[in-house]
């Protein structure tokens, strides 16, 4: 890691940013009538694979805007940086 | 062969050339009634009271690396039970207690020292926690003492009382301390053993076999092996292993690192804690510092943390004491530790039957060592958890009854 490429800003040094978890969580719409199991899953449970994981992180100390981040966890290599809205990219797309 | 002055003495006859292995290296058997997956603390401590107080003879530990390689041998050691809820307080004053008696019951030294804890309090918000804090301790049987500005300035003579950040106060808890993270896996391995217990290192998990909805097998790296139940012990591969599983856990798994210095003359005789200016120290009996701070956000399985977290830990460190500034750290490291949302454990059933877990213990299992072993092993045992485990199910991330001590007690576990 070290840099970070903000998608609105370019490469900035790591401490620019801080990381706020998994990304592409929906919420569900109709938070009344889910079970408690499936808002459970939702408000707690997350993916947290050995490899490609996707998530959130800001620009806190730049833009301070939000956007995604495609990384392996294993070597902690950014393999994409995306903006929020941007469509999920694939594991075939490395 | 018991570790006694006697049988120190007659292997000095012989050089000490003649002491026998603390455990060997047995073959995987085909079939266990009880497989650990995990060889740290918590899993050879599990393996220990399921063959000691629960009668279960055909136990085998597995390790993917080597015994107390993982966070059993990457963490700085401390040891507290202060937590606010009812719940932490139970389960880790527990584990006090069980550290109380380790040594004597393990015949083997584990070095736990009582030298207290102090948790100091920087701004009336910290005096008002550790206020809190302290008579839910008192509530709850934990020995906790309140201590103002001057009562810390002279336990703590050399500490800057009136920096940035001005110590106005501390909780301290004199049963509080540290003990030697290698020989309590060692001292539970060598116990375990004498049991019965197969200890089988370089093998790790890679598939669970269920059938119908129970666990019936584990596909290894050295083969195939029955089993009845299992108890999944990891400390940052929950989440991996569940996955074989065919279940997600509540769990980040995110890098934490720790430092130690050049070994130096006694001059820290407690632990020092401090959650608002964030960093935790203490010395160990060779003379070096070892510090702790806070882990990165991010999740990691690499076994190596950010460098400006290091940054993060010396600052406050140093300005706690400025006569540590010209140290020098002489090595860091780093471990994953899984953390889960309410940064309190996950101990108990899973989705899957006679498949158990006890996990997600974040920066803070190895003080809990042996209660957690000594809970999880009844939980296996029995097939239902006991009233200290039960608050920490799975089930709570859907029922809600979150036991919530990232908000409510400490940052630093």
């Amino acid at each position: 890691m070290f840099v970070i490429k903000c998608p609105y800003c370019g490469e900035r040094d790591q401490t620019e940013f801080s990381c706020h978890g998994e990304a592409h969580i929906a919420r569900p719409d109709n938070p009344a009538e889910v079970s408690d199991e499936e808002w459970g899953e939702y408000l707690f449970f997350r993916n947290n694979p050995k490899g490609i994981h996707f998530e959130r992180w800001t620009h806190d100390h730049g833009c301070r805007r939000w956007f995604n981040v495609m990384r392996d966890t294993v070597s902690d290599k950014i393999i994409r940086t995306y903006r929020m809205g941007d469509q999920k990219p694939g594991v075939q797309d490395v | 062969m018991k570790y006694s002055f006697y049988n120190l003495v007659r292997n000095s006859f012989s050089y000490h050339e003649n002491w026998e292995k603390a455990w060997s290296s047995p073959e995987l058997k085909p079939e266990y009634d009880v497989i650990i997956v995990g060889g740290g603390g918590h899993g050879l401590g599990t393996a220990y009271y399921l063959a000691k107080e629960f009668g279960v003879k055909n136990i085998a530990v597995l390790e993917k690396g080597w015994i107390g390689g993982g966070n059993t041998g990457r963490n700085t050691t401390i040891i507290r039970s202060n937590y606010l809820w009812d719940e932490s307080a139970a389960l880790y004053n527990h584990a006090v207690n069980l550290w109380e008696g380790l040594s004597s019951e393990l015949n083997f030294n584990v070095m736990f020292s009582q030298r207290g804890l102090f948790h100091l309090a920087h701004s009336v918000h910290d005096m008002q926690e550790i206020t809190r804090r302290g008579y839910s301790n008192y509530l709850n049987g934990i020995d906790a003492e309140i201590l103002n500005q001057e009562q810390v300035a002279k336990k703590i003579p050399h500490m800057n009382m009136h920096g940035r950040y001005p110590v106005l106060g501390a909780l301290l808890q004199r049963r509080a301390g540290t003990a030697r993270h290698d020989a309590v896996a060692w001292g539970y391995a060598r116990a375990a053993e004498n049991l019965g217990v197969d200890i089988i290192q370089n093998c790790e998990v890679k598939g669970i076999d269920i059938s119908n909805g129970k666990v019936v097998g584990l596909q290894t790296t050295k083969g195939s092996v029955k089993v009845d139940k299992v108890g999944l012990v990891p400390a940052g591969h929950s989440s991996v292993l569940a996955d074989m599983a065919g279940f997600t856990l509540p769990i980040n798994s995110v890098p934490l690192q720790a430092l130690v210095s050049e070994p130096i003359k006694p001059i820290l005789d407690c632990v020092i804690m401090s959650n608002s200016v964030h960093v935790y120290v203490s010395q160990s009996d060779k003379g070096e510092l070892v510090v702790g701070a806070g882990s990165d956000a991010y999740n990691s399985y690499s076994q190596r943390g950010s460098f400006d977290m290091i940054e993060h830990m010396m600052a406050p460190l140093v300005e706690l004491f400025p006569i540590f500034s010209r140290l020098k750290m002489l090595r860091s490291w780093g471990g994953i530790v899984d953390v889960t949302p309410d940064r309190s454990p996950i101990i108990g059933k899973t989705p899957v039957k006679d498949l158990f877990i006890n996990c997600g213990w974040g920066t803070g299992g190895f003080k809990a060592t042996p209660g957690s072993a000594h809970v999880f092993a009844e939980t296996v045992a029995k097939g239902e958890p006991n009233d200290i485990a039960a608050p920490f199910s799975l089930d709570r991330h859907y029922s809600g009854a979150l036991v919530d001590e990232a908000a409510a007690a400490a940052v630093a576990h």
